[in-house]
């Protein structure tokens, strides 16, 4: 563990030293990776850290030699396992690929045959080491024990397409144990997952590290995963190391700009303080492409401690006590610049209060909303009979897993799905046709939808001029002279200026797309705007500074958001009111405080608990399984197949009603809530500190 | 894996960027068979269009001279009417290249339209008219086209509608599918909830995204449309004699083969040959750059 950093150690096994990798692109080289040096001991844990583009999934395949066919190691050498990596003979190659490093990937959709059953694919595996086929399959079953997959043969009879993500990523990273590797790379493994499954796989993992002694090496962008399961951390920025140490000490006292910057811009940290929404802090400007090669430090042109040394003269990296390396001229002033940064940052806003004005009556107001859709003969029940309203300058958070119909509400209340008859809908008191089209245009202009996915929701044939200005005329009427003047006070309003008009979406990063997007939501003054994930696409520092906009958009214009996120720290940071859905029904609503702070639904509870957090190891509630088929609901409380809290046969037969307390807190529960507030249910003690 | 996909997967930012008509020149001048197909067919447009001033006059006869082999005097040797068959190879491209361009065009313009709309009304409407889509394309391609000719009669403008609505329902079929991906994404959402009406979705939002299949869709369409232009004259539906064209040709000619006269058919059928295949050359190059597969 960390004991072993600094002490002799008599060989790394993993050891990068002056690693550097290049892609030949359009005939001319970028180089993604330079002087990268880092070691890994036996056993260790450790943290690859970085935004998008900073070089961390090419490390890794620079590791396994799996770089793609233009990409090549310029110099430097890789030791892995005791085998010099970048030296072996095809054959070697082999060896070392089968027998002392595995390698898994993000998209467990992507990773297996979607034609062959998982067993025919775990069982290659040890037919290939030269088991025969009886024990291949004993073996497989076996591997799936071992990942705590339960009823290992059902699953091994099964094709890809029938697993969830989460039960995928495990059969894969069975795959890739199985082998008995020393080195085991993870390149953002639980990203495309839910919180609940992310904490069960992350848990897995590190009692299948314990037991079979391997080394990690953890990719990932999310620091709280970082924190919580590894030893060392080194943060990649533009290719090289920004800075170096254990994981504890990089994420408590960063002495790089950089790596004090991504902490900052995480929503759950700080940022609530007395009712207060801070700013989130944000680190300006994007990564240099790569191939550009600044003349002094790469992270000069974003960075608040710069000064004209940092653009003349590349940093070294600096040995600090401890083992630390950072690659700042001016580490020693990190702590000190951005606590003084935060502080200025939040009496700046001390005077703003904002939030929902709860006298007038509701502006959205839906009442059993129910959906179910036909797949395949069977139907799903995606909503169930749910109720929802929004105030005029509130926020509402909505909260589930993936599956618990957050989307499908979403389309329903923008008109874009037809809810089931019986659903009631109401805007500022008078009724809502249910669909889009029939709409008028004050309806459809006053209920706008920003889209998860800024790749998707925008046109990538049409400039942002276009896209700007079809928004601008179909919603706003707005033409000629009057037009072109609003056009660019939306620009300025997302912050961006006349030099993107040209430019269509392939010419602009995931930011400025979601930027882009956002301007097209307001161009008709909406006075609702759902927001569908509209940062999970995004890097942290990007995040932070779309999550202030949305902020900063409802404050100039007192619209309703209604914000859909699996990040319950965005969730947090944005939302007035919160509803936490399950399978299409609400098991809890109230305000931001009361969700958080409990009593509890265990359900919500639980998902507390999976949010991976930077400051130590709490106790996690454990949920049994995944979220039940929506095609084949559970009797009873939707919950009762995975809660912990269950009480018997009437969590089985009777569906709880949603029970509200005098100050409008509502749990679908048949526990009382005095008992669901009491401890040893598995709550944090520190809500508040989320 | 392409070039571009490898740098964009790294930085994660231009991941859905299309590939743009200035780079899809650029990678595919790198690819021989693309180079290769260009330049035939380049030939046979240059042939198509300043030939006749070049060669002998094609409807010329020479009685002195029936069915000589190939010599200094004709290069391709003379027919049994003593026609130079250098000069109608070389004059039998022009109808080609005006009819099977045209016939395609049709066929695309009007497959597009339908394909979109099939894709985009979703239920009874795609169900009705794929069905028949369905039952159209069972019937064998040249069948269909006899039957139009005779029942349009044989002229140049009757081959290149027939060609065209024969060509229809196969385009269409490729456009849907390639429609039902994209109404899927959120752009078409966010241009409903603007209020936009279906033809505007369709014709400006949806269809820039689909030109590239579109685009795949013609170029092997054309290859057909010169299979089957000539596969009719051959059967004598198509461009009629004494005309120069390729199929009509061959027709008149090909029982001489036996007689030893080779090449009053070989040229034809060469030219035939490399035309087909120039275009499927280009075709399937531009397919695979698409597609994004090799270097």
């Amino acid at each position: 563990m960390s004991a072993a950093v600094g002490t002799a150690v008599p060989r790394p096994a993993l050891e990068l030293s002056h690693l550097e990798v290049s892609y030949r692109v359009r005939g001319r080289e970028q180089r993604v990776i330079r002087d990268l040096s880092f070691a890994v001991a036996p056993g260790e844990s450790f943290g690859l850290v970085g935004e998008s583009g900073c070089g961390k999934s090419t490390a890794a395949l620079a590791i396994v030699r799996y770089l793609a066919r233009n990409g090549h190691v310029g110099g430097g050498s890789i030791e892995a396992v005791g085998r010099r990596v970048l030296d072996l003979s095809r054959r070697q190659l082999r060896e070392y690929r089968a027998h002392g490093v595995s390698m898994v990937y993000q998209e467990p959709g992507k990773a297996l045959n979607p034609s062959l059953r998982i067993g025919r694919q775990l069982e290659e595996v040890f037919a290939l080491a030269g088991a025969s086929r009886q024990s291949a399959r004993e073996r497989a079953a076996q591997t799936l024990a071992d990942v705590q997959i339960a009823e290992p043969e059902q699953v091994l009879s099964r094709y890809p397409h029938q697993l969830s993500g989460g039960m995928l990523q495990r059969v894969l990273i069975g795959m890739a144990v199985a082998s008995r590797p020393q080195l085991l790379i993870l390149d953002e493994p639980t990203t495309a997952l839910d919180a609940t499954v992310e904490a069960e796989v992350l848990e897995m993992i590190a009692a299948l590290r314990e037991q079979l002694g391997m080394t990690l090496l953890l990719i990932s962008h999310n620091l709280g995963i970082v924190a919580r399961m590894c030893d060392r951390v080194g943060v990649l920025y533009a290719g090289e190391l920004a800075e170096l140490g254990t994981a504890e000490e990089v994420l408590r006292s960063p002495q790089h700009p950089y790596t004090a910057g991504l902490l900052r811009a995480i929503p759950s940290r700080q940022a609530f303080t007395g009712g207060r929404r801070v700013p989130l802090a944000t680190i300006p400007g994007a990564p240099p492409e790569p191939g550009q090669a600044p003349a002094g430090c790469a992270f000069a042109p974003r960075c608040p401690l710069a000064q004209a040394r940092c653009q003349e003269e590349p940093p070294p990296l600096y040995e600090l006590a401890g083992g630390r390396l950072s690659r700042c001229h001016f580490h020693e002033q990190v702590e000190g610049a951005f606590t003084a940064a935060d502080r200025s940052r939040a009496d700046a806003v001390a005077a703003v209060v904002d939030g929902a004005d709860l006298d007038a009556q509701p502006l959205l107001r839906a009442r059993h909303l129910s959906k179910t859709f036909t797949v395949g003969g069977r139907s799903v029940r995606a909503l169930a009979d749910v109720d929802l309203d929004l105030w005029p300058g509130e926020t509402v958070g909505l909260v589930g897993e993936s599956g618990s119909g957050k989307t499908t509400l979403a389309r329903v209340l923008a008109g874009l799905t037809a809810p089931a008859t019986g659903a009631e809908l109401e805007l500022d008191g008078h009724a809502l046709a249910p669909l889009s089209g029939r709409r008028g245009r004050d309806d459809r202009r006053a209920l706008q939808l920003i889209f998860q996915n800024p790749d998707a929701a925008l046109n990538r044939r049409h400039s942002v001029t276009r896209m700007l200005s079809r928004s601008l005329a179909k919603l706003g009427g707005y033409q000629g002279a009057a037009l072109a003047r609003r056009r660019t006070e939306l620009l300025e309003s997302v912050q961006l200026s006349e030099r993107h008009l040209p430019l269509k979406p392939g010419q602009l990063s995931g930011g400025l797309k979601q930027r882009v997007a956002i301007a097209r939501a307001f161009a008709g003054d909406p006075r609702i705007v759902i927001c569908d994930e509209p940062t999970s696409a995004l890097d942290v520092s990007v995040q932070a500074a779309i999550l202030n906009l949305l902020s900063e958009m409802q404050r100039a214009r007192s619209v309703s958001y209604l914000l859909i996120s699996h990040d319950l720290g965005v969730v947090r940071y944005l939302a007035d009111r919160i509803v936490v859905l399950y399978l299409g029904r609400v098991l809890e609503s109230g305000t931001a405080d009361q969700v958080f702070a409990g009593p509890h639904h265990p359900y919500t509870a639980a998902l507390l608990s999976a949010v991976p957090a930077l400051d130590g190891r709490r106790p996690r509630i454990r949920l049994r399984g995944e979220i039940p088929s929506a095609s084949a609901p559970p009797s009873g409380c939707p919950f009762q197949t995975r809660c912990p809290r269950k009480l018997g046969a009437i969590c089985e037969t009777v569906e709880p009603p949603l029970r509200v307390d005098a100050d409008g807190h509502g749990i679908r529960c048949h526990i009382p809530t005095d008992e669901l507030a009491e401890p040893g249910s598995g709550d944090r003690s520190d809500a508040g500190g989320f | 894996m392409s070039v571009e996909t490898v740098a964009v997967e790294d930085r994660g930012v231009l991941a859905a960027t299309p590939v743009a008509p200035r780079a899809l020149m650029r990678t595919l001048v790198r690819r021989p068979a693309f180079v290769v197909g260009a330049a035939i067919l380049a030939f046979w447009i240059l042939a198509a269009i300043f030939g006749p001033l070049a060669v002998h006059n094609p409807l010329a006869q020479n009685l002195a001279a029936i069915n000589r082999p190939p010599s200094t005097a004709h290069l391709f040797g003379t027919d049994q009417l003593g026609r130079d068959v250098l000069a109608r190879v070389i004059a039998g491209a022009r109808p080609v290249l005006v009819v099977a361009p045209l016939a395609t065009l049709i066929g695309t313009v009007a497959g597009s339209a339908l394909g979109l709309a099939m894709g985009y009304f979703d239920g009874i409407f795609d169900d009705v008219v794929g069905r028949f889509v369905e039952a159209f394309m069972a019937l064998p391609l040249v069948v269909v086209g006899i039957l139009g000719v005779v029942a349009l009669g044989g002229s140049d403008v009757t081959l290149i509608v027939v060609i065209g609505i024969v060509f229809t329902p196969l385009i269409a079929r490729t456009v849907r599918a390639a429609v039902l991906q994209e109404r899927e994404l959120e752009y078409v959402a966010a241009a409903r909830l603007r209020g936009e009406r279906a033809p505007y979705v369709m014709f400006v939002e949806i269809l820039p995204n689909v030109l590239a299949p579109i685009g795949v869709e013609f170029t092997v369409r054309l290859g057909y449309a010169v299979f089957t232009l000539v596969s009719l004259s051959f059967l004598g539906f198509g461009l009629q004699p004494p005309a120069p064209n390729w199929g009509s040709d061959i027709a008149a000619n090909f029982g001489l083969v036996l007689a030893g006269y080779w090449w009053e058919v070989l040229f034809y059928a060469l030219a035939i040959a490399s035309l087909v295949i120039a275009v499927n050359l280009i075709a399937s190059s531009i397919e695979s750059v698409l597609a994004g597969d090799g270097q």
